[in-house]
């Protein structure tokens, strides 16, 4: 067994929780919701240890480094956070019906870094740039702040469409739809705020350190890269997102767009400048 | 009577202005990342046409971040967040302060969390069993006695209200932090060949010469590679000196730089130079010389009478493998040979003997700053983070009880309130609920949530 051949097989399962997941939803079938879960720890398990043997493999090639340190491995840790977090606000909302709207982000994300031809999964040596002890901490705080958001951007999609559905079955009884088997709207509403307010905290520790990390590799901790400058702009997205809560009490189907257009935000920080535009991290495309 | 407030505090003051903000600052550094930065006037004509670079130039759009305009918007956040702050902070600074044994019996009434009891105890001994249990909330217990009750109020986390402004004042202190650095502060760089010092560096954008103070000499540069030819390691060893003393000796590499005098020099970049330094060392008479020795040319070392030079490098790219070296002296026929770089070559000759070593003289590229805001930033982003933890996570939470007495019985009211996280605070409450009801020293009678 080596890393890839556990990191194909973690795609696989997460593809087979997903259909699971949303299987729940469409059929009604909370019998099988135990097996959904059960699914998703399973994956999580062979992708923990697909990471941790290819932390491995890299010191027995002679270049040890964390794998945190390419598109593809990037991809795989945004997977696998995607994942815990999941879990964890499973656990702590006793919902398994929120999962086919967040497991199958980290399915994508195991997909597209298994299956792109664009993805280069070698593992490589770090160049110079990359030797830091920030690495670890700049890439782990990030991908935390991403799964949160990326989750978020899922539960913002439920929360149209139940919304959506609500408004155009009020009234009608006795029909018993998909939607009415996921949570109550101000339950999913609190759910979006508090994963941006917990992304929103990690994607601000993860700006930072890499703000100390280019002010001790370069002298400068803010050049405005584009990445740095996306990053920013994703941070001003969320930022305006909770002032508008705080301050002028928005909820419901407003946060849940702009939980879905901070998504679009961090997914071009995180994909499209490195594949669009140039600049420091363009290391992190190959 | 509300108070009319001046139309500029409130305009200033407004979440509108801020989020307006946000937005034009979100999309304008959209443009800068699309539109490359800092290029020179001609890639601007090319790329984009004389129409639009001739507007691109009129926008500062070249170097927008830096623009007039982009500089305006974050002052005018700033102004937003400070007009902000002195709006609201008197009001969440009473409710820090503010003495909450004034809050009136109908407010009690009202509370979103409350629940009372009735207790064959007197009023007495229910205060000294309901303080007892509220004393252990927090450690503020205080308490009001009047003909008709008693008032005893604990509160935790008041300060948790401030946790916002601890944000807000951050993002001032990273702008404080910024500007120290643009107006005290220096960026610049320097290429240094091997063997030579040098006393100034060179501002980005200007090419202002900066006097240092002191030396920098670069002793050696080297570069190292993985296996499979990937650059591994990039080290300039440098030496600082000072009023002619060498002071501090420190190899850099990249994301290791060397502090000395408030500077610190960063391994940027390198330029191979079209020179190999030729290490000799004599056996016979024991002298060594370094000699820089351009290809193709002879080189002389007097004193031991001989001549040398390089006539051939192989290499590949910017690394090389090997030089060919040609070496004569008084006595016998010229020796040609191949040495890799850094590899110690022994000649033998009747004369004496020699050891040769040669390697490629590179220039080390550094990156110099001097950045005293530096700390200001720093600090600026510790208590951001401090600040959004707090103001995130924490909640002031108050719980007062009310104890009066009914006909026949004595009645306890408890209720409370907490700014954010309802829901752990309606944990709270349930504790507090349920020591009344299991406390020892009360005799229940009824209760009513």
């Amino acid at each position: 067994m080596n890393s890839s051949q556990l990191l194909g097989i973690t795609t696989f399962t997460y593809l087979a929780a997903s259909v699971i997941y949303i299987a729940i939803l469409v059929f009604r079938a909370r019998k099988i919701g135990l097996l959904a879960t059960l699914v998703t720890l399973v994956g999580l398990l062979f992708q923990t240890g697909g990471i941790a043997m290819r932390w491995v493999e890299s010191y027995q090639m002679g270049i040890g480094h964390a794998p945190l340190s390419n598109m593809y491995e990037s991809l795989v840790v945004f997977a696998w956070a995607i994942v815990v977090f999941y879990l964890f606000l499973e656990m702590k909302f006793k919902n398994r019906m929120l999962g086919g709207f967040a497991v199958p982000f980290a399915f994508f994300s195991m997909a597209y870094a298994s299956f792109a031809k664009e993805i280069n999964q070698q593992i490589s040596p770090l160049v110079p740039a990359l030797q830091s002890n920030w690495l670890i901490a700049h890439v782990v705080t990030c991908f935390i702040g991403y799964a949160a958001f990326a989750v978020a951007c899922g539960m913002g999609i439920l929360y149209l469409f139940k919304a959506g559905h609500e408004a155009r079955t009020s009234g009608k009884v006795g029909h018993e739809g998909i939607f009415d088997t996921l949570p109550d709207l101000k339950v999913v509403d609190d759910i979006i705020y508090k994963t941006i307010v917990f992304g929103f905290l990690w994607l601000s520790t993860g700006i930072i350190t890499g703000a100390i990390w280019a002010n001790s590799a370069w002298g400068t901790y803010w050049s405005w890269d584009p990445k740095e400058t996306w990053s920013l702009i994703t941070w001003f997205v969320y930022a305006s997102a909770l002032h508008a809560r705080f301050v002028r009490g928005w909820a419901g189907k407003r946060i849940a767009w702009l939980a879905i257009i901070g998504f679009f935000s961090v997914i071009f920080t995180y994909y499209g400048v490195n594949f669009l535009l140039s600049g420091l991290h363009s290391y992190g495309s190959s | 009577m509300k108070k009319q407030k001046n139309i500029l505090v409130q305009f200033f003051s407004s979440i509108q202005l801020s989020l307006f903000t946000f937005f034009v600052l979100a999309i304008a550094s959209i443009v800068g990342t699309i539109i490359p930065q800092k290029k020179e006037a001609a890639f601007y004509m090319a790329e984009f046409g004389p129409k639009l670079a001739k507007l691109f130039d009129v926008l500062s759009v070249p170097d927008m971040y830096n623009s007039w305009w982009f500089l305006s918007l974050l002052v005018l956040l700033s102004i937003n967040l400070i007009v902000c702050t002195f709006d609201r902070l008197p009001k969440v600074w009473h409710m820090v302060v503010m003495d909450n044994l004034e809050t009136t019996r109908e407010r009690l009434e009202r509370m979103s969390h409350r629940h009372s009891f009735l207790v064959a105890n007197d009023r007495d001994e229910a205060t000294s069993a309901a303080a007892a249990v509220l004393g252990r909330f927090g450690r503020e217990l205080r308490r009001a006695e009047s003909e008709e009750g008693v008032l005893l109020f604990n509160q935790r986390g008041a300060w948790t209200r401030l946790g916002v402004y601890v944000v807000h004042f951050s993002v001032l202190v990273i702008f404080v932090g910024a500007i120290i650095g643009s107006i005290y502060g220096h960026k610049g760089g320097v290429t240094i060949p091997e063997g030579v010092s040098t006393q100034r560096i060179y501002e980005f954008g200007t090419d202002r010469p900066i006097d240092l103070g002191f030396q920098v000499r670069c002793d050696r540069f080297d570069i190292a590679y993985y296996d499979n030819g990937m650059p591994r390691e990039y080290r300039s060893d440098l030496t600082v000196i000072k009023d002619g003393k060498e002071v501090l000796k420190k190899s850099i590499v990249v994301n290791d730089p060397l502090d000395y005098g408030g500077y610190t020099f960063y391994q940027a970049n390198y330029n191979p130079l079209n020179e190999l330094m030729v290490h000799l060392e004599s056996a016979k008479s024991g002298a060594t010389e370094t000699f820089l020795v351009s290809p193709r040319q002879q080189a002389v070392w007097q004193e031991e009478g001989i001549s040398f030079g390089v006539i051939n490098i192989e290499g590949s790219g910017q690394a090389d493998f090997r030089y060919k070296v040609w070496f004569r002296d008084a006595d016998g026929d010229p020796l040609s040979f191949w040495l890799p770089p850094d590899r110690v070559g022994k000649i033998e000759r009747p004369s004496g003997n020699y050891t040769i070593s040669l390697k490629r003289r590179f220039a080390t590229g550094l990156q110099v700053a001097k950045d005293p805001g530096v700390w200001w930033v720093y600090i600026g982003c510790g208590a951001m983070l401090l600040g959004l933890l707090v103001a995130f996570f924490l909640s002031h939470r108050r719980v007062w009880v009310y104890i009066s007495r009914e006909e026949n019985a004595t009645r306890i009211l408890l209720c409370g309130s907490a700014n954010k996280n309802r829901i752990g605070f309606e944990k709270d409450f349930a504790a507090l609920v349920d020591q009344f009801q299991e406390n020892d020293r009360l005799t229940l009678t009824k209760e009513t949530a």
